[in-house]
């Protein structure tokens, strides 16, 4: 199928380089130096700590989808109805059943993250342009369940009422209450640790497998790899990751809307995961914030933002296929 | 109580007969060119705000018969251009293409026919009810359900008499044998692609009449139309058919029981024939999968 065709032409994946113009631990201390320092150079740039917050949010969530899009190259055109499950699963949890933060982020990233475990065991047969077409029309199920369920949810106005409550470690207590550093570091601390766990499953036997699949489908097969398992692991996991961005975005917001489970969002994370380079780790970051930071200027630019960003797409795809850290790897390896 | 079943399947078939119309037109560029075209129900709305800007010019019949063709030409336009470039990439990348043009083509009805609704004029007497006991059905609901059936027996025709059909169907079972017997397989997409905007186009006049025009009219149908073809079964255009109907009738039928579920009853649907009949209902075996 076209999809083996197109993932085996734009190979090059991580690990495969083994001599790097630059030590892999200077690169990561670099990326994490950046991040932790985002609260005392962003405003010098004009930006706002709560901007950082997103780009945060949605490269996690992007990441997330990576791991199936680029990692194991399933094409999902859905990940938004699971960012956007995890984003009421916290919401509902604080507004209804309890004031605290952890157990809100741990009800929503399980509602997402099960959602998407049970709607892939129905797909995961599917294979290409066909898997994402039932990804989105799945996808908007939710968003058509949020949009009329209006006494549970909030409906089209979203969900309001809740915010994000301090976290308490036995004796001490983390306030992020308010809208400062803080939180943007208790972001940061919760995108490490998914970050990391990600980094370990994309190195294990598990992740080869699943680049496996993606360069030569058939020939895994022959490898004796369980291939639609393995695509079914690949799916559930990277939904709980999204999910639990999405229990990010609720917290950052103090609110959870239907339009985080719209499928434009889908669009959104895709083009991120593309932008940044798909066939690499850190490119949804890189994608997000690319995007993120345009979204947030172009739409405080101009009413006509609808154009820009969907000549973002167009051009993205037209002219950049490999995203940004993508070029770079290319031309490293030529 | 008959009255208002009878007034809700006609309703379910009109607004499944939509779902058919734009459901065949991205089931036939799906199967060729493997390309999921979010941008179609953009299309649709490209059709009706032609008609609705040609119609004091050429009356309601002209455009109804006019615009279609432009926006079938249109669409050969963006085939040509741009969706060509990536049938031979990843299908990510004919998805985001298609999404962000949709985007374009939304803004720009926006920017030159305005954010607001606007209505189409209809002939006099296509307004009048049928029968003073059948006061719900008016003529255009007779005359809409008539265009459609003649556009999809025209189609169905098409594909199985003429040459150029019976090679799209071909190319449907197999794109590399077509091309190796001498056809021109660039050629037959754009062409194929424009016939699928002609559908869109079409469906778009005849949506403008029933509920007037908006930016945005196309996005309400395209997520049915996408389970139209699920149900039906990807690589099945009878299939597309039947499917486009069975959840038109199937959502309108919920509106008279309860009525905030008819959303949520066409991805029921959905569901329950993925679970049970994973290729959908007159998927052939093999196909796609």
């Amino acid at each position: 199928m076209s999809a083996e065709i197109g993932t085996g032409a734009t190979a090059g994946a991580i690990g495969t380089r083994r001599t790097p113009a630059v030590p892999k631990w200077v690169m990561l201390a670099v990326v994490w130096a950046i991040l932790i320092a985002v609260p005392y150079w962003l405003p010098l740039l004009g930006g706002y700590t709560a901007l950082a917050g997103r780009v945060l949010v949605f490269g996690l969530a992007a990441m997330g989808l990576n791991l199936l899009l680029g990692f194991t190259g399933v094409l999902s055109f859905g990940h938004a109805a699971y960012f956007g499950l995890g984003a009421y699963g916290a919401g509902l949890t604080l507004r209804y059943l309890a004031h605290s933060t952890p157990l809100a982020m741990l009800l929503g990233t399980l509602l997402g993250g099960l959602a998407g475990t049970l709607f892939g065991l129905l797909i995961v047969r599917r294979r290409g342009v066909y898997f994402a077409m039932c990804t989105i029309a799945f996808g908007q199920l939710w968003y058509y369940l949020a949009y009329s369920w209006n006494d549970f949810t909030g409906g089209f106005d979203g969900l309001r009422d809740f915010h994000r409550e301090p976290i308490g470690f036995g004796p001490l207590t983390l306030d992020i209450t308010d809208g400062g550093n803080k939180f943007y570091f208790f972001l940061l601390a919760v995108f490490a640790l998914a970050v990391g766990l990600m980094g370990l499953l994309v190195r294990s036997p598990f992740g080869h497998t699943l680049r496996a699949i993606r360069e030569n489908e058939r020939r895994a097969r022959f490898l004796a790899i369980p291939v639609e398992r393995q695509i079914w692991l690949s799916f559930s996991i990277s939904c709980f990751f999204t999910a639990l961005a999405g229990t990010l975005y609720a917290l950052l917001n103090n609110f959870a809307d239907p339009l985080a489970l719209h499928y434009s969002l889908s669009g959104y994370l895709v083009v991120m995961c593309v932008m940044g380079g798909m066939r690499t780790f850190w490119g949804p970051l890189v994608g997000a914030a690319v995007f993120v930071v345009l979204q947030d200027y172009i739409s405080s630019m101009t009413v006509n933002w609808m154009s820009f960003v969907g000549a973002i797409f167009v051009i993205v795809v037209l002219f950049f296929p490999r995203g940004l850290l993508g070029m770079r790897r290319t031309r490293k390896s030529v | 109580m008959f009255q208002v079943i009878l007034f809700n399947v006609t309703n379910g078939l009109i607004i499944g007969a939509f779902y058919v119309l734009m459901a065949l037109g991205l089931s036939l560029i799906l199967n060729l060119s493997n390309v999921i075209n979010f941008a179609h129900g953009n299309f649709l709305a490209l059709g009706g705000y032609l008609a609705f800007t040609l119609s004091p010019a050429l009356g309601y019949w002209g455009a109804l018969l006019v615009s279609p063709f432009i926006t079938a030409l249109i669409g050969l336009a963006v085939e040509r251009l741009m969706i060509r470039r990536v049938y031979n990439r990843d299908p990510v990348y004919s998805l985001l293409l298609t999404f962000g043009f949709a985007f374009v083509m939304q803004d720009a009805a926006r920017y030159i026919w305005g954010p607001n609704g606007l209505p189409l004029g209809l002939p006099e007497f296509l307004s009048q009810p049928i029968s003073p006991t059948l006061f719900f059905i008016t003529w255009y609901r007779v005359f809409m359900v008539g265009v459609v059936i003649v556009a999809v027996l025209g189609l169905f025709a098409f594909l199985r008499y003429t040459q150029v059909g019976i090679r799209i169907r071909a190319g449907t079972l197999d794109l590399e044998t077509v091309a190796s017997l001498g056809v021109n397989i660039s050629l037959l997409r754009t062409f194929n692609f424009a016939l699928g905007c002609l559908l869109a186009g079409l469906s778009g006049v005849l949506a403008a009449g029933q509920i007037g025009l908006n930016p945005n009219m196309g996005d309400d149908l395209l997520m049915p139309s996408f389970i139209a073809i699920i149900v039906g079964g990807v690589g099945s255009l009878i299939g597309t058919l039947f499917g486009g109907l069975l959840i038109g009738v199937a959502a309108a039928l919920t509106t008279v029981f309860y009525p905030s579920a008819s959303e949520a009853v066409i991805y029921a649907i959905m569901m329950i024939v993925l679970l049970v009949r994973p290729r959908g209902l007159m998927g052939e075996e093999g196909m796609m999968a």
